[in-house]
């Protein structure tokens, strides 16, 4: 038995047919080629396959497609292109704020999350923001770093008058 | 890790959930503890009812009479919003992480009984009960004695957790949490929710729910006991917290045994009681 679910995933409307037993960061790997979101632990502790539903930073591991049905899902490739870096992207370049990388895309969506709520967080807030994502390479501090200048780029570009025509 | 196969059921309303759930379904809410077992195989189920969509069981509902409802389907992260009441968002952001709280609900947390779960220890300092929904109707069943061994509450297998109530708090009552969590998974070794109130100097109200330390989170009696008519002094408090783990088995585990545990609830109780000391009007 199968169910028909539609998510709409970084903006676009994709229908799907899973087993009620398929995983959401298996329909957002497997079924939609979307490997950018990463599996670490698959027990709900690493937070590497983070991503947002309605906005909110939830572990796809943790929970099955169906579930997501009819609901908004960003990931990792929602974020930024290679091209065009998200500026929490480009923080974590900057600030060093990943070496292998594995637990990025999943550090960026809760930090996304994070930002989305409070557009200044201390170290403190950061720290608490990112509990439920586990780093095995940087020690965190680069991390921490990186979303803080991440809300500041962020804070200047929501306060700075609008980007002219040219560069809209 | 996948989960075993099984049926799925959208319920669209609570009497389609309870139809549903009759014959030995699961069900499913914010799925962070149902899931995690399902996929190591811990758990398996034949027919799994997902009640995340019914609006009537979500929302934070205060009542004239100075009473709250909180629909069982609240996620953490909506109840924290919701709340008003010093220190409980402070006590919410020691529950689990970012991503468990936008998921988990408060239903979910009193039904699974999860011996080392935190909301169990709050909703009992609060004098809480569990609104219960079946096919012969609806009862309230206070939640002090309603958890019976690990992962085992009263609900029955054909009803479904409507919603969770405390009566209106004693005027001035503060309220207080101290956990010591479990570095790795972050649950509670020992979590220790008080509930107290002042009046002309002497403690008035005392209400103590600890959590991590026996088979299921459970009221500290006799440390309220000693609390009630007290001064609230340093050396009331500590005498009274002593009481901690009276009467009851204290849990041993690779990460805490129950000399330590036993030891540690004495010590949180202490820091809940001060808190909410504090906090008390
Ligand atoms: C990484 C991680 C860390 C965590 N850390 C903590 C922590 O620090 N402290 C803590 O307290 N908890 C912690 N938790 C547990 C979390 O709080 C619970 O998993 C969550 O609250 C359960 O709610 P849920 O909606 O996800 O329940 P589900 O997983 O959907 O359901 C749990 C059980 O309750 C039953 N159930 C759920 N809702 C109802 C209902 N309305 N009526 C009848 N039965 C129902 C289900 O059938 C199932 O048996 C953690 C979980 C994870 C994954
Ligand atoms: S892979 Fe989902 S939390 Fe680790
Ligand atoms: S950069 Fe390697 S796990 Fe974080």
């Amino acid at each position: 038995m199968t169910e028909h679910i539609t998510l709409t995933v970084n903006g676009v409307s994709r229908s799907l047919e899973v087993e009620p037993r398929r995983l959401l960061v298996q329909a957002i790997r497997e079924d939609l080629g979307l490997t950018g979101t990463h599996i670490g632990c698959d027990t709900s502790q690493c937070g590497a396959c983070t991503v947002q539903l309605d906005g909110m930073a939830v572990k796809s591991c943790s929970m099955l497609a169906v579930q997501a049905d009819g609901r908004s899902i960003t990931t990792i490739e929602g974020m930024g292109t290679p091209e065009n870096l998200h500026p929490i992207q480009a923080a974590f370049w900057e600030k060093h704020g990943l070496q292998c990388g594995f637990c990025t895309p999943g550090m960026i969506m809760a930090a996304a999350d994070l930002i989305a709520r409070d557009d200044d967080p201390s170290d403190d807030e950061i720290r608490h923001a990112i509990e439920g994502n586990i780093c095995r390479c940087t020690g965190y501090q680069n991390i921490v770093l990186a979303i803080r200048e991440a809300a500041a780029v962020m804070r200047a570009g929501s306060a700075a008058p609008a980007a002219p025509a040219s560069q809209a | 890790m996948i989960p075993a196969a099984f049926e799925y059921t959208r319920a669209g309303s609570l009497d389609e959930a309870i139809a549903a759930v009759r014959g030995g379904a699961k069900v499913i809410a914010g799925g962070q503890s149902i899931l995690p077992l399902l996929k190591l195989r811990l758990a398996s189920v034949d027919r799994l009812v997902d009640i995340g969509r019914i609006a009537e069981l979500r929302g934070f509902r205060p009542q004239a009479d100075g009473s709250l409802e909180i629909g069982a389907l609240t996620t953490y992260a909506e109840w924290r919003a919701a709340t008003t009441y010093p220190g409980v968002r402070e006590a919410i952001d020691q529950i689990a992480d970012v991503q468990v709280r936008h998921l988990g609900t408060v239903g979910g947390a009193i039904a699974h009984a999860d011996p080392a779960s935190d909301f169990p220890a709050i909703a009992l300092a609060f004098d809480g009960s569990a609104v219960l929904r079946g096919p012969g109707g609806e009862r309230v069943v206070p939640l002090d004695g309603f958890f019976e061994g690990a992962f085992v509450s009263g609900i029955r297998d054909d009803e479904i957790l409507v919603a969770i109530r405390r009566p209106a708090v004693p005027a001035g009552a503060g309220f207080g949490y101290a956990k010591l969590a479990q570095p790795a998974s972050g649950y509670s070794i020992v979590g220790v929710a008080a509930v107290i109130a002042k009046s002309g100097g002497s403690i008035s109200h005392a209400r103590i729910g600890v959590t991590g330390v026996h088979e299921h989170p459970y009221r500290a009696t006799d440390v309220e006991a000693a609390l009630v008519g007290s001064d609230a002094s340093g050396k009331a408090i500590a005498a009274a917290a002593a009481h901690a783990t009276d009467g009851v088995e204290v849990n041993s585990d690779i990460h805490a045994d129950a000399t330590y545990r036993a030891a540690m609830a004495v010590v949180y109780a202490g820091r809940a009681i001060e808190a909410a000391l504090a906090r008390a009007g």
